[in-house]
C-alpha cells in the first residue's frame, strides 16, 4: 500500500471527527509545548544567571562573617563582623593563588547636593575593589592607594546616584555631602544593572576604605572582604589559601575557631542555576504528564477508531489488505493525529516560551533542537500508543469483521 | 489436460471444540472447471456460507482439501490468503459492503490498492474501465449513499473484476434487490461469464439460479444434489431508470 495513499485516508478520517480528534491532540498539544517552553525559558534563564554571575566580578571569592553552618545553626550572617584589616593583610602576604584583596565597609547614608537628597548604601573599598569587580568607571576615574593612605573625602558613584543627585549635568567634580560631609565626586560608574535578586546595583557610592572606616561607620571590623583569584582555574586555590592564611591569623591572636564563611563564584553560580533547573524540572514533569496522557488519549480514540470501523477493516481485507497494510494505515492515522498536536504544540510552545520571555523580561532561547525535540517526541508518542490499536485492527477475522453491525 | 478452478475433497468444516462444536460442512467433494456459472442453493444452516468463506480464502477448512487452480489453500497463512482473495477472487455481497464516504472510482481501486505490482496511474485507469464495464462510467465520482442499490452492486462487481480475477464469487447478490434490478445484475453476471470468468453464486430465489449453468444444492452440511441446468435463462440488460 502506498505511503501517500495512506496518508490521504489518515488525514480523511481525522477530518470526519474534527471535535474529536482535536480534543485527542490537546494533551500532545500541552505536552509539547510544555517542553519546548521549558527548554526556551530553562537556557534563557541559565544565560540571564550566567550573565548576572559574571557581573559580580571576575574569579571572586568572599569573605563574610560568621560561619554559615556552626553547630549545624545558621548564625546570623554580619551581625558580629570579626573580619579585621589583620585578616585583609594576612591574605595580602600569604595567598599567592589571590590577584586583589579589599575589605568592604558598608554604610547606609542620606547624601545631598544642592537641592537633592538620597538615600544609598556607601561601600568603603580599596582601590582593587574596581579589578575584582570588573567595575569601569564610565567619567572621570577612580580613586587610588594615594586617596586610600591620605582617607581623602572623595568618591565614585553609580549611574542611578548620579541621576537622582545631578540630573542630566555631569557628576564628575561635584560636592555632595555624605551624612554631612563633602565628599568630591571624582567618577562614575558604568552601569551594571540589576543583579540576581532584582537590586539595582547602580545605586551605589564607593569612598576609600579608611575614609569610611573613619568617617562613616567607626568599626575597627570590616562587613566582608572580597578577593579574586589570579586566574579562573585558581579559584579553588585561593580560597583554600585564604582559608589557611585566617586560620593561622585566628591562632596567631588566640581566637575561637572559625567565624567567617568563603564563598566563590562558581559557589554563587551553581546556587543560582539550581534555581532554573528546579524551574526547568517542574516544566518537564508537566511535558511528561500531559504527553503521557496525551499518548493514551491517542490510544483511546485510535481503539474507539478501530471498533467504528470493523466493517471497512472486514472489506479491505476480503479485498486482499494483508495484516501489514491494516496495521499501517491505523499507524499512520495514530502518528499523523500525534504530529498534528505536536506541530500545534511547537507554535504553542513557542508562543509561550516568547511571552514569558516579553512578560517577564527573560532572554528566552527556544533553539531549533528543542522544536525538533518537541516535534520527534510526537512521533514516538504516535506509534507507541497507536502500536496496540493498530494491531489490534491488523489481527480482526475478515468474516466476522465483515458482518460487524 | 486443464486444471479445474476449484476442487474440494473430503472438506469438513466445524466451529468451536469438541464436543460441542458446531459441524457447518460434512465430507463435501466438488470440482468447478474454468468458464463455469454455479448456483449454490439451500435453507439458512445449510452451510453454503461456510463453503463460500471456505472458497474465498477467508477462512480454512477444519479436514479435506482444497486446490485453488491446483494450489494448496488449507495450508496457507493469512497474508498469503490475503494475496490470493487479492489477486484470483472477487467478492460481491448481499448487502454490496462498499466504503462509506468513499467515491465509487476509489471503491473500485481499492483492491489495486494492496496489489503493488499496480502502479496508482494504471490502477485509476483500470477502474475506470471496469466502472464503464457495469456502464457507471458517469457515476464514478459519487458516493455509495449517492447511489442507488442496484448501482451500489454494480459498483461492487466492478471492484470484483478490477483485478482481472479467475473467480467471482457472490453471496446472495441479488437479495436486497427488486426483480428488475436483479435481472440487471444477473445480465451482468452472464456477461461476465461469457468473457470466461467463472462464477459461483449463492441464491435463495429458483429464476436467478435458472439464470446460471449449474446448480448445487446444500442440506444441513451436505452437498444433496448437483446438477447442470438444461436451459439457462439469458437475462436482458434493461436499463435503469435512475
Amino acid at each position: 500500500m502506498r505511503a501517500l495513499t495512506v496518508t490521504t485516508i489518515a488525514f480523511r478520517s481525522i477530518r470526519r471527527n474534527p471535535l474529536r480528534s482535536i480534543l485527542t491532540m490537546l494533551g500532545i498539544v500541552i505536552g509539547v509545548g510544555a517542553v519546548i517552553a521549558m527548554l526556551g525559558v530553562g537556557k534563557g534563564a541559565k544565560d540571564a544567571i550566567r550573565s548576572q554571575i559574571a557581573a559580580l566580578g571576575t574569579n571572586v571569592v568572599m569573605v563574610m562573617p560568621g560561619a554559615f553552618t556552626s553547630s549545624g545553626a545558621r548564625v546570623e550572617a554580619g551581625t558580629t563582623s570579626r573580619l579585621t584589616l589583620e585578616d585583609i593583610r594576612a591574605i595580602q602576604s600569604s595567598c599567592p593563588a589571590v590577584a586583589h584583596v579589599s575589605p568592604i565597609a558598608r554604610s547606609g547614608a542620606q547624601l545631598k547636593y544642592s537641592n537633592q537628597n538620597w538615600r544609598t548604601s556607601v561601600y568603603g573599598a580599596y582601590p582593587g575593589y574596581f579589578d575584582i569587580r570588573d567595575w569601569r568607571v564610565a567619567e572621570g576615574s577612580a580613586f587610588t592607594d594615594v586617596e586610600e593612605r591620605a582617607s581623602a573625602k572623595v568618591c565614585v558613584i553609580g549611574a542611578t546616584v548620579a541621576l537622582n543627585l545631578c540630573g542630566e549635568q555631569s557628576a564628575v567634580g561635584a560636592v555632595i555631602r555624605i551624612r554631612n560631609l563633602p565628599f568630591k565626586v571624582i567618577g562614575v560608574l558604568a552601569e551594571k544593572g540589576q543583579n540576581a535578586t532584582g537590586q539595582d546595583q547602580d545605586d551605589i557610592v564607593i569612598a576609600p576604605f579608611s575614609t569610611v572606616q573613619k568617617k562613616l561607620t567607626g568599626s575597627i571590623f570590616v562587613n566582608s572582604i572580597i578577593t579574586s583569584a589570579i586566574s579562573s582555574t585558581s579559584i579553588d586555590d585561593a580560597r583554600s589559601q585564604i582559608n589557611e592564611a585566617m586560620v593561622a591569623q585566628r591562632k596567631g591572636v588566640g581566637g575561637d575557631g572559625v567565624d567567617y564563611t568563603i564563598r566563590t563564584q562558581t559557589e554563587l553560580a551553581s546556587t543560582a542555576e539550581s534555581t532554573a533547573k528546579t524551574m526547568s524540572m517542574l516544566l518537564a514533569s508537566i511535558a511528561a504528564v500531559s504527553l503521557l496522557v496525551g499518548g493514551i488519549g491517542i490510544m483511546n480514540i485510535m481503539l474507539v477508531s478501530v471498533a467504528e470501523r470493523t466493517r471497512e477493516i472486514g472489506i479491505r481485507m476480503a479485498v486482499g489488505a494483508q495484516g501489514f497494510d491494516i496495521l499501517t494505515q491505523f499507524l499512520i492515522e495514530s502518528i499523523v493525529l500525534s504530529v498534528l498536536g505536536g506541530i500545534a504544540g511547537i507554535v504553542f510552545g513557542v508562543s509561550t516560551a516568547l511571552g514569558i520571555g516579553i512578560l517577564q523580561h527573560w532572554p528566552v532561547a527556544v533553539s531549533i533542537s528543542s522544536i525538533a525535540l518537541g516535534f520527534g517526541f510526537s512521533f514516538v508518542i504516535g506509534v507507541f500508543f497507536g502500536w496496540y490499536p493498530a494491531r489490534r485492527a491488523s489481527r480482526l477475522n475478515p468474516i466476522v469483521a465483515l458482518r460487524y453491525e | 489436460m486443464i486444471l479445474p478452478i476449484i476442487e474440494l475433497a473430503g472438506l469438513h468444516k466445524e466451529y468451536g471444540i469438541q464436543p460441542s462444536s458446531v459441524v457447518a460442512l460434512r465430507d463435501v467433494s466438488l470440482s468447478i472447471e474454468k468458464g463455469e456459472f454455479v448456483a449454490i442453493m439451500g435453507a439458512s444452516g445449510s452451510g453454503k456460507s461456510t463453503l463460500m468463506n471456505i472458497l474465498g480464502c477467508l477462512d480454512v477448512p477444519t479436514k479435506g482439501t482444497y486446490r485453488l487452480l491446483g494450489e494448496e489453500v488449507g495450508i496457507l497463512n493469512r497474508d498469503e490468503l490475503a494475496k490470493i482473495r487479492n489477486i484470483r477472487i472477487g467478492f460481491v455481497f448481499q448487502s454490496f459492503n462498499l466504503l462509506a464516504r468513499t467515491s465509487a472510482l476509489e471503491n473500485v481501486e481499492l483492491p489495486l490498492l494492496y496489489n503493488s505490482s499496480v502502479s496508482p496511474k494504471s490502477a485509476r485507469q483500470r477502474a475506470l474501465s471496469a466502472l464503464s464495464m457495469v456502464d457507471l462510467s458517469d457515476r464514478s465520482h459519487h458516493s455509495p449513499q449517492e447511489l442507488s442499490g442496484g448501482q451500489q452492486q454494480r459498483v461492487a462487481i466492478a471492484r470484483a473484476i478490477v483485478n482481472d480475477p479467475i473467480l467471482i464469487l457472490a453471496d446472495e447478490p441479488t437479495g436486497n434487490l427488486d426483480s428488475a434490478k436483479s435481472e440487471e445484475i444477473m445480465a451482468i453476471f452472464q456477461d461476465l461469464n461469457n468473457r470466461g470468468i467463472t462464477i459461483v453464486l449463492v441464491t435463495h430465489e429458483e429464476d436467478i439460479a435458472l439464470c446460471c449453468k449449474r446448480k448445487i444444492m446444500f442440506r444441513d452440511g451436505h452437498l444433496v444434489n448437483d446438477a447442470m441446468i438444461p436451459h439457462q435463462r439469458v437475462c436482458s440488460p434493461a436499463k435503469e431508470i435512475s
